[in-house]
């Protein structure tokens, strides 16, 4: 049995962009000082409003949009919550999720075994078809490009301009910033609005791309891998990337080698992506020095401005 | 302009009055998801909250139901919120329950066909085992490696389903099932079975289970020095660090409990309401355990009074579903919003709101 590498890398891709979606969309949202544990609920629906949108409308394009749109209305919620009324982030995550759970499968009933609009790949096929290069450099539609895209400018964002600084101020210290002047409640609502369309994005991508086609709770732990991948990432931008990579090249892999009926328990590879995940977020906790620097110091903690 | 002033002490009538007005606004919310479903809100609202109580046709069948659904909602609540309330976050409990399920069912299959006395209470041992075990892998990786507990936790749920399909199509499938996924019976055979304790009530020993972990929890928690820790932990950690409380202890305390107290909810499920071990017998209560906490306020009594609401939410969907035609996963949304109105409320028994006019900073 022989695995091709070019395939292979070119479904790793593939199976990465909705988590690295979720967790580049995360990461400016802990960024900011807030943890958000609603990611798997953000992207469920996400995945049912692009799906539904791409169909009744036809275009895909007009679905991606509808699933950022739909995450981040549902993101509304957590910031509103977590930022005018001062709630727990936990609990407030959590129930965002089991909302977002019954939600999405209460808006998805009517279109279970339903084909989505094809996404068209984005480069032509002369490119595509070069030895190799071609299909990893240019074989994927555009959102895959959208989210290499997202990870370098957020990447500028946080490191090279003053947005981004305002923002990591905000998330280490929210006390300091406020006092500076800086609108701590805004600057988080905005962060918690881009990672909710994100997710959302990467949601649709499940449903649009990936799967292509709507099922209940078709998120599977994707939401929480990205979470998972933040912390892995140690709030790093191209950190995020190269994790996202590594987990997609195991989904892929797992994939394949049931495919391949290889003999290794279809149960070892099923919770393989999941077992890995923990045994990733061991090793980076278990470096001390490492995770305490990185992890924002104002972090899930509720800002209340008094006075 | 509004103005929020926190209070030097959590105000006593919101602690109780926030969850009483959080359920009454999801009544009206829900009403109106409803409306837009196409149904007649009041009485849609009606069919989930009166008739499973009060209609004739169905409060016989119904009424039991309450503590049957109850029973594994309460048991697995009080678990999380000891841990909840020292800032341990298991939310796994869902896995727990179905490790504990499995490792119950797997004790009593293993002397089938046995009808001997000390079986049933043999499979209790070992699925609160299974779920400590199941919930002992976040604890340790938490206090060996500093492991976020949360995200452990909830990805060891996807490992247990993944278990749970493995057994149900393979070592515990049923050799006399012509091929059909899930174990044998363990309901219909004397000695695995969880019968209900009086006839006819929907009592199973789950149900008094759950009630000696209400009672168990709030002599822990009013009379004992380790709920006073527990409770101090979560409140000011620094405190709770120079008062002696030994972090490390209160994590795989808190976390082992709630595992146990899963897993036997699983084992009592598998082996009265569901009957055997199949792909799909867990039915979310492990995360919705997780809403009855918080809607309880980590209070035992409160506990035992929103599980029963749940519950009634459970069997009411049910209903609801089989007379009008409500889809399914509505009764999840609604449940969702339950905990959003309760935790949008819960800023009001910590701070005070204010009407303010604008004014010049001082």
């Amino acid at each position: 049995m022989v695995i091709d590498p070019v395939t292979l890398i070119v479904a790793l891709i593939g199976a990465s962009t909705p988590i690295l979606l979720a967790a580049i969309g995360e990461l400016v949202v802990e960024r900011s000082g807030v943890l958000n544990l609603g990611v798997e609920g953000m992207m469920i629906i996400g995945a049912v409003s692009g799906f539904i949108i791409a169909v009744n409308s036809g275009s895909p394009w007009l679905g991606f949009v509808g699933g950022a749109f739909g995450g981040a209305v549902l993101s509304l919620i957590f910031a509103i919550l977590t930022q005018y009324l001062l709630s727990n982030q936990v609990a407030t995550g959590l129930a965002l999720t089991l909302f977002g759970l019954g939600l999405a499968a209460l808006m998805g009933e009517a279109y279970a075994g339903i084909s989505p609009p094809m996404t068209p790949d984005l480069f032509p096929e002369a490119m595509r078809d070069i030895p190799a290069l071609g299909p990893i450099l240019f074989g994927h539609d555009l959102i895959v490009y959208v989210s290499l895209a997202l990870v370098a400018a957020v990447w500028f964002m946080l490191a090279h301009t003053r947005a981004g600084l305002i923002l990591r101020a905000v998330g280490e210290s929210h006390e300091a910033a406020h006092a500076l002047g800086y609108k701590v409640v805004r600057i988080r609502v905005l962060a918690i609005l881009f990672g909710g369309a994100c997710a959302g994005l990467g949601g649709a991508y499940l449903s649009l791309v990936r799967v292509p086609s709507w099922t209940e709770g078709m998120t599977a732990g994707a939401g929480w891998i990205a979470l998972a991948l933040v912390v892995f990432a140690s709030w790093k931008p191209w950190r995020a990337l190269l994790g996202a990579y590594l987990f997609g090249g195991i989904a892929a892999l797992q994939l394949r080698l049931q495919a391949a009926d290889i003999n290794i328990p279809v149960v070892l590879l099923d919770m393989s992506p999941y077992l890995v995940t923990i045994i990733v977020l061991v090793l980076i906790s278990s470096d001390k020095t490492r995770a305490a620097l990185n992890a924002p110091a104002a972090l899930g903690k509720v800002f209340h401005a008094s006075g | 302009m509004i103005r929020l002033e926190k209070r030097p002490t959590p105000s006593r009538a919101w602690i109780i009055g926030a969850p009483i007005l959080a359920v009454i606004l999801t009544m009206i919310a829900g009403g109106l998801m409803f409306a837009i479903l196409g149904q007649d809100p009041v009485e849609s609202i009606r069919v989930i909250f009166l008739d499973p109580l009060f209609d004739e046709r169905f409060a016989a069948f119904s009424r039991p139901q309450l503590l049957v659904k109850a029973g594994p909602l309460i048991l697995i609540a009080i678990g999380l919120s000891l841990g909840f309330r020292a800032g341990i976050w298991n939310i796994g409990a869902e896995g727990q329950y179905i490790i504990g399920a499995i490792c119950g069912a797997g004790f009593g299959l293993a002397f089938y066909p046995s009808e001997n006395l000390l079986i049933f209470p043999g499979m209790i041992i070992a699925g609160a085992l299974g779920g400590w075990a199941w919930a002992m892998i976040p604890a340790i990786l938490k206090t060996r490696f500093r492991t976020n507990e949360i995200l452990v936790s909830l990805l060891l749920v996807y490992v247990a389903e993944a278990i749970l399909a493995q057994a149900a199509t393979g070592f515990l499938r049923n050799p006399e099932g012509a091929g059909f996924p899930g174990s044998r019976n363990l309901a219909r055979h004397p000695g695995t079975d969880n019968p209900e304790i009086i006839a006819g009530s929907g009592m199973h020993w789950g149900v008094l289970a759950a009630f000696i972990a209400v009672i168990a929890a709030y002599v822990l928690l009013n009379r004992h020095l380790l709920g006073y820790q527990i409770k101090l932990a979560g409140e000011a950690p620094r405190a709770a660090r120079f008062a002696g409380v030994n972090p490390t202890r209160l994590i795989i305390l808190c976390l082992g409990v709630s595992g146990a107290l899963a897993g036997m909810a699983g084992l009592f499920e598998v082996a009265g309401p569901a009957g055997q071990i199949s792909i799909d017998f867990n039915s979310g209560y492990g995360f919705t355990a997780i809403i009855v906490a918080f809607l309880g306020r980590l209070h035992p009594v409160g506990i035992l009074l929103a599980g029963l609401l749940l519950a009634l939410t459970f069997i009411g969907g049910e209903l609801a579903q089989l007379m009008l035609g409500v889809p399914a996963p509505a009764i999840q949304a609604f449940q969702g919003m339950l905990l959003f109105f309760l935790l949008a409320l819960d800023v009001l028994s910590n701070y005070r709101l204010r009407w303010k006019t604008a004014e010049v900073a001082s």
